[in-house]
């Protein structure tokens, strides 16, 4: 089991404390920021211990590598806090055990990993994944376990995912495409962070897409449409990858109105949040979301996530945005699906 | 007995009458754990006429009688325990009047609880009755005659109270109505202000008169419906859970659960809060009195709110298909439960119960507790599931639905649709002068001891 590096001196001459004041759900001054978190530096309480909401920005906003996220993680484990109740953080654990009922496609060199969603199985098809698609893995054999980060449980983490590599490792993958934004980002952001090493190539679906897409470039229509994009927690984890929606909306002629929340500013969906702050926070951080939608003039609401797509579709339809999630949107410009998604 | 089947065919018609081996084979058994016994002959009567003439003779013959919705009861209730015949009524299947402004309606009484959804919605979309947690083929007079309970149980009590009227033919025959109809043309009440004469034939498993139509109370079938389920992973959490949702006197359904798989149930509770209405606005409005009524809980850590959006279209359906999963019905399992009603004080040691019987003799469990009447009793399911080609399972499951009853009984509680032996046990447990009226009815009704009998038959 790995251990969590993290420099402590790197927190303690941080100029900025950008962590902590930049959250968006937690207000601090300055010094009060650096101060809280040298707390949880130095295993003491703090209230960013009962009150961060897991909404994973806070591994974005630290420049300089020290992952405060996942040390407010291992923080409330090690003093039995909890962000959600016990019932739903098991519940969360237990649904995601695994079982020895994975689901293997045709894999040689490479694999295309649905994780444990099934709603990733239908968007990794089609003429887009022609060539990977037999080769898929679904299952919690394949899931990476960054979902229990949510709820404190960094041992469920640390425990689980040198099993998903060693499973993927049996395989003989040299390269998992990964269709979960989480998944990537655990491959190359959790695994470093505790010293683990990953024995296969992951590969960001928006990577992948882009190339298809441009392998495919004779058959783009551009789509003309104006849509906004749901980022998801987990792309906090692999910020550098962002830069990727831009380059695929603008291949495939997807306007992105400018937004008060977006980029480093991006709300949650806030499902999570339901669970862990209760639904008052959770239905503020939607409402505003979705108004800022409308306001830039967007048509469609294009995720990346299919949990934040479940928690959001119901919401942004009844608001009159189409949900759509990003490969979607591509097989849309590829002519391999409707405009309404 | 051949002049009896003959007398049988004058009433009936060729078609109407059957002793034929299949029959009587697919007519002595229910889906549940209880041994077949063949009745003697299949009646499948078409009017009132028919049923009462067919009474007459049994009554005459000293033959035994057992009417039958779909016999989904599952603890044999159907089942003819002393031969005889046995009345199917699904062929008396008529929506007889739907009065919208009263909110009821008057069906024959083997219409079937699907036959009454399909037409409310087909014709009277304001309206809605309450649909039990059975297949849509069960009937509604079967339902209401075990105090059976649906959706609206926790708003407006049992099925049974939802009665507005009945018709009844009794052992001996005689045609007789209950309540308003039998004053005048309204079927508004099966009783007040008059004695409640429905007390006679509701709950009395069909020993006492059959059903040949019922009146049934409607409710407002609002235009939203809504779901949320609250986990908690502390069983002595749940009666207070149900006590602070109960007084929002804003829910449609309650219904307190737990099982072991899949796995993600495991070792939590779950309470499935159903709530309805006519507007994005009343729906938010009642989410969020919800939320706030569990506040305290969550701030505990003691529960939360699951995000329920892969199960909905599950658990939204109505009646829902997913018992049959459970049982694995379609590789020849089946299930069958004690469902004792009992106060919601005392979940924490039903569930309790339910996982040590479960670990004695070694069977799958679940549990289902659905509220009644806004918090004054509940109907807590004891399920085992069962293989019907393991005859040793099939054992294990009877002796511990057994040892159920008899912690429910000891527990203060009632056994709800109990089978003959689980009526024997709550008479040995009743006030001897209750058990001496029920007699007393039960023998002026059915001097002869004719209807169903072996069900609610004390040793004499």
């Amino acid at each position: 089991m790995g251990s969590l590096k993290f420099d402590e001196n790197v927190c303690a001459t941080c100029p900025s404390a950008d962590c902590l004041i930049k959250c968006q759900y937690m207000d601090f001054e300055e010094d009060e920021a650096h101060n809280e978190m040298m707390k949880i530096v130095k295993g003491l309480d703090s209230r960013v211990l009962h009150d961060c909401v897991t909404c994973y920005a806070c591994e974005e906003y630290c420049r300089r590598g020290n992952h405060p996220f996942y040390l407010i993680g291992e923080r409330r484990e090690e003093k039995g806090i909890y962000t959600a109740s016990r019932a739903i953080t098991n519940q969360w654990i237990n649904l995601t055990q695994m079982q020895g009922k994975p689901m293997v496609g045709t894999v040689k060199d490479k694999a295309l990993s649905s994780c444990f969603i099934p709603d990733l199985g239908a968007l990794g098809s089609g003429e887009l994944f022609k060539e990977v698609f037999p080769a898929v893995t679904f299952g919690a054999e394949f899931m990476c376990p960054a979902v229990h980060t949510h709820f404190a449980k960094m041992s469920v983490v640390k425990e689980r995912l040198p099993k998903v590599m060693e499973n993927f490792k049996k395989l003989g993958v040299k390269e998992v495409i990964c269709l979960h934004d989480e998944c990537y980002g655990t491959y190359t952001s959790i695994a470093q962070a505790y010293g683990m090493e990953v024995p296969f190539k992951p590969v960001y679906y928006m990577d992948f897409l882009l190339t298809r897409l441009k392998e495919l470039k004779d058959r783009i229509i551009p789509l003309n449409i104006k849509a906004a994009y749901q980022r998801p927690c987990s792309n906090r984890l692999i910020p550098h990858k962002h830069r990727l929606v831009q380059e695929i909306m603008d291949y495939i002629g997807v306007d992105m109105p400018g937004r008060k929340y977006q980029g480093e500013n991006s709300l949650c969906c806030a499902e999570i949040i339901r669970s862990v702050a209760g639904y008052k926070l959770a239905d503020d951080i939607q409402g505003r979301n979705i108004d800022d939608m409308l306001e830039a003039g967007a048509e469609y609401c294009v995720f990346n996530c299919p949990a934040c797509q479940s928690s959001l579709s119901e919401k942004v339809s009844k608001k009159g945005l189409k949900p759509v999630h990003i490969i979607d949107l591509c097989k849309m410009a590829v002519g391999e699906k409707g405009r309404e998604g | 007995m051949k002049n009896i089947y003959e007398a049988l065919v004058e009433i009936m018609g060729e078609r109407g009458v059957s002793n034929r081996p299949e029959e009587i084979w697919f007519y002595g058994r229910d889906p549940g754990v209880l041994p077949p016994h063949p009745p003697d002959y299949v009646v499948a009567p078409e009017t009132t006429e028919q049923v009462q003439k067919v009474v007459q003779l049994a009554n005459r013959e000293k033959i035994p009688v057992v009417p039958m919705g779909n016999g989904m009861a599952l603890t044999g209730l159907v089942i003819p325990l002393k031969g005889g015949i046995v009345m199917d009524m699904k062929r008396m299947n008529k929506i007889l009047e739907v009065n919208e402004m009263a909110r009821y309606v008057v069906v024959e009484g083997g219409t079937s609880q699907g036959m009454l959804k399909a037409h409310l919605r087909d014709h009277y979309p304001r309206l809605r009755h309450s649909l039990p947690d059975a297949p849509p083929t069960t009937t509604i007079a079967a339902n209401v005659s075990l105090h059976g309970q649906g959706c609206l149980t926790q708003q407006y009590g049992f099925n049974s109270d939802m009665v507005s009227g009945l018709e009844v033919v009794l052992p001996t025959g005689e045609l007789c109505k209950i309540g308003s109809p039998s004053l005048g043309p309204y079927w508004f009440s099966k009783g007040p202000s008059l004695p409640d004469l429905s007390g006679l034939f509701l709950g009395w498993l069909g020993t006492t008169g059959i059903f040949t139509k019922v009146g049934l109370k409607l409710y407002p079938n609002k235009k939203i419906r809504e779901m949320e389920i609250f986990v908690t992973d502390k069983a002595e959490l749940v009666p207070e859970i149900i006590y602070k949702l109960t007084h929002l006197e804003m829910l449609e359904d309650l219904i307190a659960w737990f099982q072991p798989k899949p796995l993600m149930f495991k070792d939590n509770y779950h309470l499935t809060i159903y709530f309805t209405g006519d507007s994005e606005k009343e729906i938010e409005f009642k989410r969020t009195m919800i939320w706030d009524a569990l506040q305290e809980f969550i701030d505990n850590k003691d529960g939360g709110f699951m995000n329920v959006q892969a199960m909905k279209p599950n658990l939204m359906e109505n009646p829902q298909r997913g018992i049959a999963a459970f049982a694995d019905v379609p590789r020849g399992g089946g299930f069958e439960y004690s469902g004792p009603i009992t106060l919601i004080e005392l979940y924490p040691q039903f569930a309790a119960k339910v996982v040590e019987l479960a670990e004695k003799y070694d069977v799958i469990y679940s549990s289902a507790a659905r509220v009644i009447s806004g918090g004054h009793s509940m109907m807590f399911s004891i399920s085992f599931a069962f293989n019907r080609a393991d005859p040793a399972m099939m054992e294990r499951v009877k002796k511990a639905l057994d040892e159920a009853t008899e912690y429910a009984l000891k527990m203060g509680g009632i056994p709800w649709k109990p089978n003959y032996m689980e009526q024997k046990m709550t008479m040995d447990h009743m006030d001897p002068n209750t058990l001496k009226l029920l007699r007393m009815i039960k023998k002026n009704l059915d001097p002869h001891g004719i209807m169903n009998p072996g069900n609610w038959e004390p040793a004499p």
